[in-house]
């Protein structure tokens, strides 16, 4: 230090703080001495990118509400406005609209992250449940947040999802009526949804956020061996597989920033539309309620389970298609919920595990993908028994996994984390 | 003494009887929020009965009328298209005695109407909401089967409905598209969303 005084002035001045507020405290427990283990890899970058995003949302969204205006009337009108009329309206809407996508990318890595290293098991259950709580609360989020531009997109997807509510026998239909405020998706709606999407659900997500982050540091990051680091600790109590978060996470995450920067912007300026994927072309058009578009499909991040809803065309137990159908889409979800208690295998990781639980997550994978696909596209007969067979293989994947995880011979887990 | 003179049976009474007043208090301050969410009266008028001008739907025609925001077809069936759809039977449709409650009952039948050329529909697919398209002609192009006998096709998920709103077999709607409320003010006005005096 070339000025005693200033540097004394500042260890003064935290002290000052640190008696009143726990914050040297807080900053080494949750960055310069939270022990995280060495061997992250890729997959380890998506936490971190999903609260940049969450960041971008918040302050794009903001700014947004400057701006926007929820009524029927106005709202289509006022999200040209911001494009056209106000200064980098455009940039900010698109940062808005792409990085919703951009969330649902990196969550689905994040959680695909959790399946391939097992990092939802004991002691990490509470983890998992508080991020499967954001992730519900993140689709709650973006379907509404979707009705906000009141396009043809909007206002459809809208209905379709609403109508949902109205399949459960009984209550269904007043139900539907009580989310809408109407007797159809109105102005009501849009300022209901516009209130909760702003204020309610954000307050949630952010709280959420940060039980997950609680609960993670309080038992510690799992890794690519899924094997617990506090086992094995120096003369002074530190993991010796583990390296202190700040700076050496925080400097890695950096570079994981840097390229995903690169990949977001170039879809902010070159492509903000994302293909008709992320903006739906019907949502240029404002929305009518008496004319549907020819073809209504969600947003690809919901397309995956709008497939197994579709694919349920039978009826079962005296409950009819539709009604089963919601109950299937409602249980690919739930069933996440349980994923901990579902996997009894010895090991964590996947590296360690049998070659059953390998090819059933890449089942797994390859058929969420293809239903996401098939959630987009027009159903015929054939697309609609192979997506039957993929909400088969979704299933199995968890229902059968208490049985695999238990019988296959799994892989001795080396002492220390490797590579 | 152990317990520094505390009455534990009395606080224990006190505890929960303090904690069922606030359960009793938190579940009536949530009666007015949840209760807000219901249609309010500005909605409830919005939603009042529309009329409409039927002299001039010829035959095999379709008019669109908006009741509750929703498209409510008055269609005006040829003998043929009668013919046609009365042809129908349980081999092909879901429902076609209409057993299903998606009808006042005045228009229960095979062609679920008051007069029989006359035929009010709810235009939104039963299946998710959407609104078929009409398709009245026999073999008409794209509804995705060759003997089409005219009706209404759904292109979200491919429902398909005869000339009396009843859903085919095999396809994603599960019932019968709704017959809203409606009579006949005289021989050309009809009024939507209303029971007649006589129902």
């Amino acid at each position: 230090m070339a000025n005693p005084n200033k540097a004394k002035a500042e260890r003064g001045l935290m002290r000052w703080i640190d008696d009143r507020f726990p914050a040297t405290q807080m900053w080494q427990e949750h960055l310069s001495e939270y022990y995280a283990p060495k061997n992250f890899n890729f997959w380890y970058f998506f936490g971190s990118l999903a609260l940049l995003v969450l960041v971008n949302q918040i302050l794009t969204g903001v700014w947004l509400t400057m701006s926007f205006n929820p009524s029927a009337e106005g709202a289509f009108a006022s999200v040209e406005y911001i494009m056209r009329d106000v200064e980098y309206g455009w940039l900010i809407r698109y940062m808005h609209s792409t990085g919703a996508s951009a969330f649902f990318l990196v969550v689905y890595l994040h959680m695909f992250r959790g399946l391939l290293y097992g990092s939802y098991k004991a002691p990490r259950e509470l983890v998992w449940i508080f991020g499967m709580a954001i992730y519900l609360a993140l689709m709650a989020e973006a379907f509404m947040g979707y009705l906000l531009p009141w396009g043809q997109m909007s206002y459809w997807g809208a209905q379709v999802i609403i109508s949902l509510f109205s399949a459960i026998p009984g209550i269904g239909p007043d139900l539907a009526q009580w989310v809408r405020g109407d007797y159809l998706i109105s102005g009501i709606t849009l300022n209901r949804f516009f209130a909760l999407h702003v204020v309610a659900l954000p307050i949630v997500i952010l709280a959420l956020v940060v039980l997950h982050i609680i609960a993670l540091h309080e038992v510690g990051s799992n890794n690519p061996d899924g094997i617990d680091i506090k086992a094995k600790k120096d003369e002074t109590g530190k993991p010796l597989d583990g390296i202190p978060f700040h700076p050496y996470y925080t400097v890695k995450d950096i570079v994981g920033v840097a390229v995903f920067l690169f990949v977001f912007c170039a879809v902010i300026f070159y492509f903000p539309e994302g293909g008709g994927y992320f903006l739906e072309k019907p949502n240029f058009e404002p929305a009518n309620p008496l004319k549907t578009p020819d073809h209504i499909a969600p947003v690809w991040y919901f397309t995956p389970f709008y497939a197994i809803l579709r694919a349920i065309t039978f009826s079962l137990f005296g409950l009819d298609a539709k009604f089963l159908g919601v109950i299937f889409m409602g249980a690919a979800i739930a069933v996440l919920f349980v994923l901990p208690w579902l996997d009894r295998s010895p090991v964590r990781s996947i590296r360690y595990k049998g070659w059953i639980s390998k090819i059933m997550l890449v089942l797994f994978a390859i058929s969420f993908v293809i239903l996401g696909v098939l959630g987009v596209l027009p159903p015929t007969a054939g697309r609609t028994l192979l997506a039957q067979v993929c909400t088969v293989i979704y299933f199995a994947f968890f229902l059968l996994m208490p049985i695999y995880t238990r019988l296959e011979k799994t892989k001795p887990v080396p002492e220390r984390v490797t590579g | 003494m152990a317990d520094n003179g505390v009455n534990k049976g009395r606080r224990r009474f006190l505890v929960g009887a303090t904690s069922v007043v606030g359960a009793v208090g938190t579940v009536g301050v949530a009666v007015p929020f949840v209760a807000s969410w219901q249609p309010s009266a500005r909605a409830r008028a919005a939603g009042a009965p529309v009329q409409a001008d039927i002299s001039k739907l010829e035959p095999g025609q379709r008019m669109t009328v908006e009741w509750r925001g929703r498209p409510v077809w008055v269609i005006n069936r040829t003998p043929e298209m009668i013919e046609r759809t009365e042809a129908l039977g349980e081999d092909v449709l879901a429902d076609p005695e209409s057993a299903k409650p998606q009808q006042p009952g005045y228009a229960g039948g095979h062609l679920r109407s008051i007069r029989p050329e006359i035929g009010v529909l709810v235009g939104i697919c039963t299946h998710l909401g959407c609104s078929p398209l009409f398709k009245p002609e026999p073999n008409a192009e794209g509804v995705g089967v060759v003997d089409w006998p005219g009706g209404f096709f759904c292109p979200c998920h491919g429902s398909r409905f005869d000339l009396a709103g009843r859903v085919f077999r095999n396809v994603p709607a599960p019932v019968n598209l709704e017959v809203p409320p409606y009579y006949f003010v005289n021989e050309s006005v009809i009024v939507v969303g209303e029971d007649g005096e006589g129902a």
